[in-house]
């Protein structure tokens, strides 16, 4: 078998190299990524807070159903629904472009593994925080917002960059509604070039290279915000 | 609501669509599951083996599979099967092949984990009756380890069966296939689309909740 690396600068056929493409179809992969976490962690974080609310069962009934729907569902199988099905059910989402369905469907999927952490990062803390709130006068808003979140979220920093990490690496099942990012590109390059194994050798690298990013990333963030003398154990992820 | 109609339903759909695709499903969940644990307790073993030529290559592997995203797994394995073994080989096969070798990575940061909250006491006392290596693996830290993982293990398999639709890059005849070649056929591709998305989560609901009062049992006994 021989290497052979020249066909990157050649044209795809619509005026540009595979290799601008390839750059092209990352920057996809990174902007579905990066929007579907910014929905999954605004959404995750509301609905874990709401499955913790002291006395509010329908607003926790709520939360732990969003939970159960979005993570028993396969990710390619809610993307599909998000695709197919939503615009032929809701007409006003027709005119929708399809990054904004497989954001929704990334996102939401995403945000049902987050609010579990919340969930589970508010309710390590010990019941005297949530007490201390309520002493000094609190309302159970103020008290989550200057107390018990604060907290919860460094400790739920470590499986939240595992998590962040599994949002990029899913963001690949957009391929199956043809969005143009690194595996649409693999998949397709590889059927033009017949170099299958270069192509996705240079997309599996460009996968790695990105997660390593955001993992960097997200230490940086959990050392910025870090707390001396507040320890914070580690989280083990698991799925993908 | 707008056009969706779910009468086109029938017997003849499930047994002629549905059902091969869930046999294949199933059988792919259950194969990955065995060989993954099989193969991710070796792996699990040769990282605390404290032997660096075993630990270097099972922690490149480890960490080599869990940062690519799985559908480029299943598509470089499908890319190089038939390269490797000398003739074409099927979806299907090429499917099961990439998700026990996929899986063993994952099940083996599980096995780990189990393997090390075993306290060091029960090694030792397995070494004090005279127990070699493996019989020590075998009779005591092994046993254990897979109990209090169990609802991890479980757990992780109910992802495994989720995962087995991104067989779906390659074509392979899944549940989700069965659906969307029945949607094609009968023309209602949405609504197969729906259904598929109520039987994906019948089963997976279903199998958590076992998981969790397994967990609440498993919990009482410790």
């Amino acid at each position: 078998m021989t290497w052979e690396w020249q066909f990157f600068l050649n044209d795809d056929g619509s005026g540009r190299t595979y290799l601008q493409w390839m750059i092209d179809a990352w920057g996809w992969t990174l902007a579905v990524a990066g929007a579907s976490w910014v929905v999954a962690v605004s959404v995750g974080a509301l609905m874990g807070t709401l499955r913790t609310l002291p006395n509010s069962p329908w607003l926790v009934r709520l939360g732990n159903a969003w939970v159960e729907l979005f993570r028993n569902i396969p990710l390619l199988v809610q993307i599909f629904l998000w695709y197919f099905v939503v615009p032929k059910v809701i007409p006003a989402m027709q005119g929708l472009p399809g990054y904004v369905l497989v954001v929704a469907a990334l996102g939401f999927f995403t945000s049902a593994r987050i609010a579990e952490q919340v969930r589970a990062g508010i309710q390590s803390l010990p019941k005297g925080q949530r007490y201390a709130g309520m002493a000094v006068g609190f309302t159970t808003v103020q008290t989550y917002r200057y107390v018990i979140l604060p907290m919860a979220f460094r400790i739920i920093l470590p499986p939240l960059t595992s998590e962040s990490m599994n949002l990029l690496k899913n963001s690949s099942v957009a391929f199956a509604v043809s969005i143009s990012e690194l595996t649409m590109f693999a998949m397709q390059a590889q059927e033009e070039t017949s170099r299958g194994v270069e192509v996705y050798l240079a997309v599996t690298a460009l996968y790695a290279v990105s997660a390593f990013a955001v993992n960097r990333i997200m230490a940086f963030v959990e050392r910025r915000v870090q707390i001396p003398g507040f320890i914070v154990a580690g989280g083990t992820g698991g799925g993908h | 609501m707008s056009g969706l109609d779910l009468t086109f339903v029938n017997w003849d759909i499930i047994s002629n669509f549905v059902a091969k695709g869930f046999i294949f499903s199933v059988q792919l969940t259950i194969v990955a599951t065995l060989g993954g644990i099989f193969f991710g307790t070796i792996l699990a073993l040769m990282r605390l083996s404290g032997n660096k030529a075993l630990m270097l290559p099972a922690t490149f592997y480890v960490n080599g599979m869990r940062s690519i995203p799985l559908v480029m797994v299943i598509l470089w394995f499908f890319l190089l099967m038939p390269a490797i073994i000398g003739r074409p080989i099927g979806a299907e096969l090429s499917a099961t092949i990439t998700f026990v070798a996929f899986e063993a990575a994952y099940f083996s940061e599980i096995m780990r984990a189990g393997i090390q909250s075993i306290p060091r006491g029960q090694v030792f006392a397995g070494q004090a009756v005279g127990m070699t290596y493996s019989q020590n693996m075998r009779y005591v830290v092994l046993p254990q380890a897979f109990r209090n993982m169990l609802p991890v293990l479980l757990t992780q398999t109910i992802i495994l069966f989720q995962d087995t639709s991104l067989v779906y890059a390659i074509g392979a005849y899944d549940l989700l296939k069965g659906f969307v070649t029945a949607g094609k056929i009968y023309g209602r591709p949405e609504e197969a689309y729906l259904l598929a998305a109520v039987v994906y989560f019948v089963i997976c609901f279903g199998l958590s909740a076992l998981v969790k009062r397994l967990q609440a049992r498993i919990a009482i006994i410790r």
